[in-house]
């Protein structure tokens, strides 16, 4: 795969997948975003991390049209996020962060409201339905109501719905929050699969630096609102020392805002919200 | 696995540089949007069939309770008309009214259950989006109406067996939930919770109900009454329906008109004020 390299530069003249030149955005006076550019590169998966509050949501929101674009540049393969929305909407697949499948529906209605509301024509909407239901394992589920699921299968599902329309970025934020270790990993093999067999461009957001660190071909750490450091998970590391993880390195680049952020603020009540969501699927 | 690359997408140029996915042109796509949407109500219905005899109850007590009294002691001069004839249509309206008002309370609840979120980032505008809405509710509150309506029949009101009526009637229906769904969908993007929509919903209903023609002629009303009563879309919807199902004169084309554009009004305030809930 090609996009394997460091830098981030454009590969044969192909625009970044994501591209963001000094990306700003404010809630009031509230800095969320402060300045941030990065490129996403084709085919990689390109982990965004940091703790609670850094502003990955909200970059996110604004790459996915949900939020006006403020101030600077932001483009998805090419095209202009702000002038462009329709264009841009179809070249993604979206998971939000909270749980957001329909409880009140089966596995494959919910699919197939994605693929018609992406223009999927009729006659290869079935197959196309059935086959993202199968790429993430839920074929044997899929004629169930929603609200029947456990949070990882309704995390797949809303993979499957994202799939559906065969987006060349994948946009995932906290794709595993809130879920336990069998279904973390279950969502992880998914993704790995998907991305060797399409070479797919995923963008994850993560507050786990074990997940990032396994995942991720390249990572950008991000503490109130700004980037601190980028690059692949081996090199950030190596740049530090011989037995550093991922988290010495954000302890290097942000201070101690991992840990003390982690509990005390959002990092438990989100997962709380998350899961409330979850149970109130029906 | 079989699933396609996603690299090269349909149409997609060798150089990948640009990037061009051809689709449906718009006007094949706003009602392909409403009709998904549409189906997905149809789809959720299907799952609850309670809901449709719980909401059956209350039109069922007007038309036993309130029509059979009235009938008897002959309060309300309807003509030539008999008064369970007259409030058949008011109640079939009453009952469209109460399932569109409070449908923006769904919106309020796919915005807190992330579901509003999705839909937001599909190419879709938020136009198609409402519209869509709107006339899922008014898929809603047709089924509602078949209950209703047979309810009717079985006390002996005489209603058409017209098909070009009872089609009109279905339509009536649906530009009258579009409209008051998409009132409701415009107070929920106001007011940004179900609480603060449930208590406005219940203040409003009522008034429109009594302001309207729906359990009396218009005649009988005090004049200022009149005038309320002539600014309220229900009132055509009544008008539309006694005139098609039990054959009173009524003025369909104005009717018709009223309710087309209250439903471009009503799209328009909900689609612009939309955004406010995906914030
Ligand atoms: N709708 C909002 N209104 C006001 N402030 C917000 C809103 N959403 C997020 N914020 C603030 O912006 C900052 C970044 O939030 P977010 O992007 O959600 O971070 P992350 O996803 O990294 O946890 C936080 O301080 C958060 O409180
Ligand atoms: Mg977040």
């Amino acid at each position: 795969m090609t996009g394997k390299g460091g830098n981030g530069m454009d590969v044969d003249g192909i625009p970044p997948a994501v591209l963001c030149e000094e990306l700003r955005y404010r809630f009031g006076e509230h800095r969320a975003v402060d300045g941030v550019s990065l490129r996403v590169v084709p085919g990689e998966i390109f982990g965004l991390l940091g703790p609670n509050g850094a502003g990955k949501t909200t970059t996110i929101r604004v790459l996915t049209t949900l939020l006006p674009l403020q101030e600077g540049r932001a483009a998805v393969f090419g095209v202009d996020v702000a002038r462009r929305r329709m264009e841009v909407r179809r070249l993604m697949g979206y998971v939000p962060q909270q749980l957001s499948a329909n409880g009140a529906l089966t596995g494959r209605e919910n699919v197939s409201l994605f693929a018609r509301l992406f223009d999927v024509p009729r006659r290869e909407r079935r197959d196309r339905v059935a086959e993202s239901l199968e790429v993430m394992g839920l074929t044997g589920d899929a004629d169930r109501v929603a609200a029947t699921y456990s949070g990882g299968m309704v995390r797949r599902l809303e993979l499957a719905q994202a799939l559906v329309n065969h987006p060349r970025l994948l946009i995932l934020d906290e794709p595993t929050i809130g879920l336990d270790p069998l279904a973390r990993s279950g969502v992880w093999e998914r993704l790995n699969e998907l991305r060797a067999t399409t070479g797919m461009t995923v963008l994850v957001t993560t507050h786990s630096m074990d997940e990032a660190d396994t995942m991720c071909d390249r990572v950008a750490l991000m503490h109130l609102g700004r980037l601190r450091a980028i690059g692949t998970p081996a090199e950030l590391k190596s740049a530090l020392g011989e037995d550093a993880t991922l988290e010495d390195v954000f302890r290097h680049h942000a201070g101690d805002a991992l840990n003390d952020d982690r509990l005390p603020q959002g990092g438990f009540s989100e997962v709380r919200t998350t899961r409330r969501t979850a149970g109130r699927l029906g | 696995m079989k699933y396609a690359p996603p690299a090269a997408p349909r149409g997609a140029s060798a150089e990948a540089g640009t990037v061009l996915v051809p689709y449906p042109p718009f006007w094949r796509q706003y009602p392909s949007r409403v009709g998904a949407l549409c189906l997905v109500e149809l789809q959720k219905m299907r799952r609850d069939r309670t809901e449709l005899v719980t909401r059956a109850i209350q039109p069922a007590l007007w038309l036993i309770i309130f029509g059979e009294t009235f009938s008897r002691i002959r309060a309300i001069p309807t003509g030539s008309v008999p008064y369970l004839d007259f409030l058949a249509p008011g109640i079939l309206a009453q009952s469209a009214l109460f399932i569109a008002i409070f449908y923006g309370i769904q919106i309020i609840w796919e915005r807190d259950a992330g579901v509003l979120t999705k839909l937001l980032v599909t190419p879709t505008p938020r136009s198609a989006l409402v519209t869509g809405k709107a006339f899922a509710a008014g898929v809603r509150a047709l089924t509602q109406a078949v209950v209703v309506l047979v309810l009717a029949a079985v006390l002996g009101v005489a209603l058409t067996g017209n098909p070009l009526k009872l089609a009109g009637v279905a339509v009536v229906l649906l530009l009258s939930a579009a409209f008051f769904s998409c009132l409701s969908m415009t107070i929920a993007g106001l007011v940004l919770t179900r609480d603060r929509l449930m208590g406005i919903g219940q203040a409003i209903t009522m008034p429109l109900f009594f302001g309207s023609n729906a359990l009396y002629p218009v005649a009988l009303m005090p004049a200022w009454l009149q005038v309320i009563s002539h600014a309220n879309p229900l009132s055509y919807e009544v008008d539309a329906l006694r005139g098609l199902l039990i054959g009173t004169p009524a003025h369909l084309a104005l009717d018709f008109a009223v309710l087309v554009v209250a439903v471009v009004l009503g799209v328009a305030s909900a689609s612009a004020l939309l955004g406010r809930l995906a914030r």
